[in-house]
């Protein structure tokens, strides 16, 4: 069968002419080069997906050569966050969404850990506060 | 009206944690097209960020970009920066009418002088200001009449920022664009038959962020979404790079997906953000579903031949836009790499169409 016989143009342009259209290979090199500056200066690189031009089935290849790691992670703020390492340790897919559950920004992070894993001071502080009343609240009682 | 509390107040008794408020400048970044390492910046400006008052006016308009816009309007991130902003007087979206309206928007002009956006949507016709009017002032009159103490403009679409649909030959109203008229404020092209919604939505973003207007490009459009053509980003282009054209919408070419440029794609000389932030919150994009860009955030781009007609060059000029003839020009010659450019210039004088057939046989 040709490979115009085939059934929908997205199959056929996917499979027909592998690096006649996709961005996903750069964008691995560049992934790589990334890790690469990581492990040698510590600097972290964070891509920006939405501003990538895919074509149809860039997206699903580029996350099926990520794989998957050992980490996965959910945020809860202002929507859910979906942070994944992908099967290469040190680079993390990290997915925005709002509360209409509609994607707003879509990285790849290559980093140790992406820094809205981490606690944040201004949060450890409020939470310093929140301590307080409740021990004071389990050792005095209610008011 | 707009209020003197800043950004970081308003998110935190909203309850928003520093996570949250991360994220919301993450999304941020990537709605004003901004790299990713610059979520420092924008968080520390966000934080101080005041809320502006934006007067939003719409002249010879079909309500396109309004409503491109208010399908933009999601909850939560995008909603957080409209919140944010006081949108003062807008005639499609606000309850009041007529004197009313009017009023509100002389106490907006008075209260924000010299710090209010003014949002303008659709031409301004010369020709008779019966054309179009609103309250019983012309258009003329009230543009002139806001801009004046206003801190920005920003023209939203084809029709503000170049004279669009309505400007197009024979030009009946006399239409013109708003920097046309206005000489003396900042005016920011949000170009686009409509523009992308979130390209409106970075534009005001970046304002509420930094207080200043974006780097603009030669037509006063923001360079972050306007400085790449179609054709630079789009994902076909490699297609086209080994000479691989589709002849109609639906042979195996067209199937497999290859480059529309001979069915009249405008992509090399039209720049827009379409191939990387898509339409319909990310879904697609024009080329993506199988139909040529049509040029629509350039100049005369609804004069320029025939949407079907590969790589044609804006035919005629008319009488209100002698100036624009030239700027066409420009565009074309800017955008055209890679063409033939003596058969161009032959091709434009003649004012007939350049076919990649064309280009081929004199290359
Ligand atoms: S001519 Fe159009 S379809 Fe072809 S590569 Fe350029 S923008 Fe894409
Ligand atoms: S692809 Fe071209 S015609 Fe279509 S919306 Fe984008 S710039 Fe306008």
């Amino acid at each position: 069968m040709s490979v115009f016989e085939q059934k929908g143009s997205e199959a056929v342009s996917n499979r027909a002419m592998p690096g006649m259209t996709h961005n996903t290979l750069p964008l691995l090199h560049e992934v790589r080069h990334a890790l690469e500056r990581l492990l040698r200066t510590g600097e972290s690189t964070i891509i920006d997906l939405r501003a990538i031009p895919f074509g149809p089935g860039d997206e699903e290849r580029l996350l099926s050569l990520l794989g998957e790691g050992e980490v996965a992670a959910t945020l809860d703020a202002l929507g859910r966050t979906t942070v994944r390492e992908s099967r290469f340790s040190g680079v993390w897919i990290v997915d925005h969404y709002n509360s209409e559950a509609e994607r707003i920004a879509f990285q790849l992070e290559v980093i140790e850990i992406p820094a809205l894993l981490r606690a944040q001071t201004e949060d450890m502080y409020q939470s310093l506060g929140a301590l307080d009343s409740v021990l004071n609240a389990e050792m005095h009682g209610p008011e | 009206m707009a209020e003197n509390n800043t950004l970081g107040d308003s998110l935190r008794r909203h309850g928003v944690s520093r996570r949250g408020f991360l994220k919301f400048c993450t999304a941020t970044a990537s709605l004003m097209a901004l790299p990713p390492s610059m979520v420092p910046a924008i968080a520390a400006a966000l934080e101080k960020a005041r809320r502006p008052s934006v007067i939003w006016l719409s002249f010879q308009e079909c309500t396109g970009c309004t409503e491109s816009l208010t399908r933009s309007h999601s909850p939560s991130v995008e909603s957080l920066i409209f919140d944010h902003i006081s949108l003062d007087y807008h005639h499609t979206l606000q309850a009041a009418a007529g004197e009313a309206a009017e009023a509100a928007r002389e106490a907006a002009m008075h209260e924000n002088k010299g710090n209010y956006i003014l949002v303008v949507d659709g031409s301004i016709p010369l020709g008779n200001p019966g054309y179009s009017t609103i309250a019983g002032i012309s258009n003329l009159q009230m543009l002139e009449e806001t801009a004046k103490d206003a801190a920005a403009i920003v023209a939203v679409g084809t029709c503000a920022a170049f004279g669009g649909l309505p400007q197009a030959n024979p030009n009946p109203t006399g239409a013109v664009s708003v920097s046309d008229i206005i000489k003396n404020k900042p005016i920011i092209n949000v170009s686009g038959c409509p523009p992308i919604p979130t390209v409106i939505t970075g534009v005001l973003a970046h304002f509420l962020t930094f207080g200043t207007i974006p780097e603009l490009d030669q037509y006063n459009r923001p360079k972050v979404f306007y400085g790449q053509s179609i054709h630079d980003r789009c994902y076909r282009r490699p297609f086209y790079d080994k000479g691989l054209f589709a002849e109609t919408f639906d042979d195996e070419g067209a199937k497999a997906g290859w480059c529309l440029y001979k069915l009249g794609c405008k992509g090399p000389m039209t720049y827009n953000a379409c191939a990387t932030t898509k339409w319909n919150q990310g879904t697609s994009w024009p080329v993506e579903s199988g139909h040529g860009c049509l040029g629509c955030s350039e100049p005369r781009f609804w004069d320029a031949g025939g949407f079907y007609n590969a790589l044609s060059v804006p035919i005629s000029d008319n009488s209100q836009t002698v100036a624009f003839a030239a700027a066409a020009g420009l565009v074309l010659g800017a955008a055209a790499a890679g063409l033939n450019y003596k058969t161009k210039d032959e091709a434009q004088k003649a004012h007939a169409n350049v076919t990649v057939d064309d280009l081929e046989k004199t290359s």
